[in-house]
């Protein structure tokens, strides 16, 4: 593998997210402020003098573009501003108490339903069109048809209040608390990881080299292992990038079924509230992410994939 | 194959806990009586429960909604904070378990003949929570910080009452020209533009609380922190982890902290209300802020002694728009509509916690005051259908006009409901044709204010003050509330004199006439007044219902559970008393407090 190849590569693509991210800010700082309704309407409607002095404070009578060019100065500075809804606190102390609990949540998610998916997919595929197969597929359909806002409250009233193994809901990092919003979370995604890995398994198992790695008289488990797997996962790689994205920067649903202080809420709260500097700071947040996720699928398909060669690309 | 095994057991997991629900639901019911009951409540000769029958630890855990928005008094605006705040702070007057005003920071007051100036007498030994000395200076620094136009405050609207408070908002006025003067170390004055009967009750509201100037000065916008909150009410501050819970210590600084029995509070945000009822019933919170609305057969059922129902300060109701067609100079359309919905039923079968119908704007039970109530009120349904059929004729439409009006409301299962059950009264009685419109929170308060697309839409008050007048001034001519368009010169002049009026008796009977006149113009439909409903651990008592909805945790304390109550018989006092839980001590200041408004029994 080309070692020069690939650090060329990584600085092009790291220099691609300024503008994407240029782009990103621009688009949301607009469109939130199209949506209709400001931070400060509510059903009791302030008298017009009050109304005033907190346009004034938080700068909402300026022109818009001189609070989009307020916004990008600040944003440069790394700071996001404070929170429209949440005063005590500043965007930049949200994320920062928020994203730990979303990346735990979310990347133990992950790492069990790629375990557990990929063993279980790779099972099936050894021993296609037969029970296993059609039991393993069957329940992977059922998990990711049955949506988590089924699945948490029943698990809820199974394990937390039926059994009471486990706390209800709430956080408080103990792994008590943990558990339940984990494999909630992990269940739809264990079930689409064993379906591609099964797919993939098959397609790969039916190709040449496997059947050159046999004919050597190489064991099977070693044809698995050494020739099989590593094509084989690679469209659960190329699939893992925006999945943990997703996983990490944390599920409304979950968040507010567990009540757990993640992301994912303060991402809908702040659009719902028209929190402009909050919903601000998580687009971009979330952008890095995504971005920065992307980015190492992309060097993970280059090791695995040997038909990858970032030299030849240039 | 092992290998299959996980996801097979986490499958399974999951199907079981349907099929147990499925088993348990049913009886579920007899087990009310199986769980741990609390001892029975003695009481001790001052009135205060026994020592014996209290739990060892006095630590209470309250279900709070949402994430509060801040604990900075002056800045809070939402009903979360509001529950914080009245245990962390203390405004010059406080309220008992009942909702009573009772003196606070203030131990005393007069009010003027003219009932415009307020002079407030403090407690000599109050201190805040870090020892420092509370004086009446205080109290005057932070209600002119709460009406600087620097400060912002949302809440600032219910200092309107006091003088020059519109001026200072605005900036026209330094803040010194409010109308609140010191008198002496612990004297205060403040003067009012008008007579305010609700004026004492305001100042329990956070907006009116002090708040401490070194520490605001120390910190900044960073004063409201755990560790840096400085605050003068029974609790303090120990720890706020976003989202998770806001932690509260019995502050032993507090006047009254040898009688404040709850050691310690948590606050939980949880903003699903059946994750909240899950807590509850896993025994993780002992007080819920709500139930969710479509479970009231099962928690009666399963939960008769937690599930606490009490009427609240609100109304619901729908408003029309009354500057367009078809509503605009239409009375009998809009009577029609109003006489042809079965209230009975909505409250009943629709909003089922004990919604009471309604038939008016103000929610009963303002103290003195009876709400207005229109002719049809006595009328049997069968009555008030035919009555509408007649109306909706002369308004002229029929089977073949039928009316085509749109019912918009904002996103929610119980506007909804309460959506399709009135449109379907009307198709049934009229043979109206109703579009359901829903819209996001903030598009339909925008599509309400502007008065072009709306015809009936969603509407309802909470009050934030105990006076009917905070329900009628929504609908004077230009309030910015008043997404009606209603308008009416007689209905202003009599709130104008509401405004001025100082005999209670006399103003009562001017709110009267102006709700009469409000509704004999049919401006909305009115539909049920508000209940509040929560589970609450028969363990915690203290508290009583109250018409606000306020439950100072200092109030309250937790009973023992019978299974681990070591020697209940031996009583220390005279006969174990059940019945009311023991009021706030401290009844003798209230016969303290002088009050000599002219007139008053006039």
């Amino acid at each position: 593998m080309n070692q020069e190849g690939i650090l060329r590569h990584a600085a092009t693509r790291f220099l691609g997210l300024i503008p994407t991210l240029l782009v990103l800010i621009t688009i949301a700082f607009f469109l939130i402020r199209v949506a209709p309704g400001g931070p400060f309407d509510s059903e009791k409607v302030l008298p017009p003098e009050i109304r005033t002095n907190l346009d004034a404070k938080y700068h909402l009578d300026e022109p818009l573009l001189m609070q989009y060019f307020r916004y990008l100065g600040q944003i440069v500075s790394g700071d996001f501003g404070p929170s429209f809804q949440y005063k005590d606190w500043s965007v930049n102390e949200l994320i920062r108490r928020g994203f730990p609990v979303s990346g735990t949540i979310g990347g133990l998610a992950m790492l069990l339903a790629f375990v557990i998916g990929t063993l279980t997919g790779i099972a099936a595929a050894l021993r296609q069109n037969t029970m296993l197969d059609y039991g393993v597929m069957g329940v992977a359909m059922l998990g990711i048809s049955i949506p988590t806002f089924v699945v948490a409250p029943l698990l809820i009233l199974g394990v937390g209040v039926y059994a009471g193994w486990l706390p209800a809901g709430g956080w408080d990092w103990s792994w008590q608390r943990m558990v339940l919003p984990v494999v909630t979370l992990a269940l739809p995604v264990i079930a689409y990881i064993a379906r591609l890995t099964r797919g993939s398994m098959i397609e790969v198992l039916h190709s040449n080299y496997i059947r050159t790695a046999r004919a050597k008289g190489l064991p099977e488990y070693l044809v698995i292992w050494r020739h099989a797997f590593k094509p084989a996962i690679l469209p659960v790689i190329s699939y893992m990038g925006p999945a943990t994205a997703a996983l990490i920067t944390g599920s409304v649903v979950i968040e507010r079924i567990y009540s757990i202080p993640g992301l994912g809420s303060y991402f809908v709260q702040g659009a719902l509230n028209r929190d402009y500097t909050l919903v601000m700071g998580v687009v971009v947040f979330y952008g890095v992410v995504i971005t920065v996720l992307n980015f190492i699928v992309d060097l993970l398909y280059a090791w695995l994939n040997p038909r990858i060669r970032y030299d030849e690309l240039q | 194959m092992n290998r299959t095994l996980p996801i097979g057991i986490l499958m399974a997991c999951s199907l079981l806990a349907l099929t147990a629900c499925g088993e348990r639901e049913g009886d579920f019911g007899g087990s009310a009586e199986r769980r741990p009951q609390p001892v029975q409540l003695v009481l001790t000769e001052e009135g205060r429960p026994a020592p014996s029958v209290l739990a060892d630890e006095q630590v209470v855990f309250r279900g709070n909604g949402e994430e509060p928005e801040t604990l900075d008094p002056h800045l809070a605006i939402g009903v979360p904070s509001s529950h914080i705040l009245r245990d962390l702070f203390e405004g010059l007057t406080s309220e008992s378990p009942e909702g009573d005003v009772i003196p606070g920071a203030a131990l005393r007051w007069n009010i003027s003949r003219d009932a415009r100036t307020y002079t407030f007498y403090l407690r000599r030994d109050l201190t805040w929570s870090n020892g420092d000395p509370l004086t009446a200076e205080d109290f005057v620094f932070s209600l002119r910080r709460a009406a600087n136009p620097a400060t912002a405050a949302n809440s600032a609207r219910m200092l309107l009452p006091v003088l020059n408070a519109r001026e200072v908002l605005a900036g026209e006025l330094p803040v010194e020209e409010l109308g609140i003067s010191l008198l002496d170390e612990f004297t205060l004055q403040i003067t009012l533009t008008g007579p305010t009967p609700y004026f004492l009750g305001l100042l329990t509201h956070p907006i009116a609380y002090p708040v401490n100037r070194k520490n605001l000065e120390q910190f900044g916008d960073q004063f409201s922190r755990p560790g840096n909150l400085v605050s003068n009410g029974a609790y303090v501050l120990t720890k706020w982890v976003p989202r998770v819970e806001i932690v509260l210590e019995r502050n032993p600084a507090f006047r009254e902290a040898d009688d404040t029995l709850v050691e310690r509070v948590h606050y939980l945000p949880i903003e699903d209300h059946s994750s909240e009822v899950q807590a509850f019933r896993s025994g993780e919170i002992d007080w819920t802020n709500q139930v969710p609305n479509n479970q009231f057969k099962w928690l009666q059922k399963n939960y008769p002694d937690e599930l606490v129902v009490s009427p609240w300060m609100g109304s619901y109701f729908f408003g029309f728009n009354l500057t367009r067609e078809p509503f605009v100079d239409n009375p009998s359309l809009r009577m029609a509509l109003i006489l042809a919905v079965d209230r009975q039923i909505l409250a009943e079968k629709v909003a089922q916690f004990g919604e009471q119908p309604s038939y008016a704007l103000v929610p009963p039970g303002i103290d003195g005051y009876v709400p207005f109530s229109p002719e049809y009120a006595d009328w049997s349904q069968a009555e008030r259908d035919h009555e509408a059929q007649r109306l909706y004729e002369q308004a002229g439409y029929s089977e073949e006009r039928p009316l085509r009006v749109e019912i918009r409301y904002n996103t929610s299962e119980n506007h909804k409901k309460m959506a399709l059950a009135v449109a379907s009264m009307w198709k049934q009685v009229l043979g109206v044709n109703t579009t359901l419109v829903n819209e996001e929170f903030r598009v339909f308060l925008q599509n309400r204010a502007q008065k072009v697309l709306t015809q009936v839409f969603r509407a309802g008050w909470i009050s934030e003050y105990n006076d009917p007048y905070s329900f009628l001034e929504l609908f004077r001519s230009g309030h910015g509330s008043n997404d009606y368009g209603y308008s009416n010169s007689t209905f202003d002049a009599l709130l104008d004199q509401v405004g001025t009026e100082r005999v209670r008796a006399r103003r009562e009977r001017l709110m009267f006439e102006a709700e009469r006149v409000l509704m004999s113009d049919h401006a909305i439909i009115p539909l049920y007044t508000y209940v509040t409903k929560r589970l609450v651990s028969p363990q915690l008592r203290g508290w009583q219902n109250n018409l606000m909805d306020h439950h100072q945790t200092r109030h309250m304390f937790k009973l023992r559970w019978q299974s681990d109550a070591p020697a209940a018989t031996e009583n220390p006092g005279p006969e174990p008393q059940t019945g009311p839980d023991p009021a706030v001590s401290g009844d003798t200041e209230v016969e303290t407090v002088t009050t000599e408004p002219a007139g008053q029994d006039a």
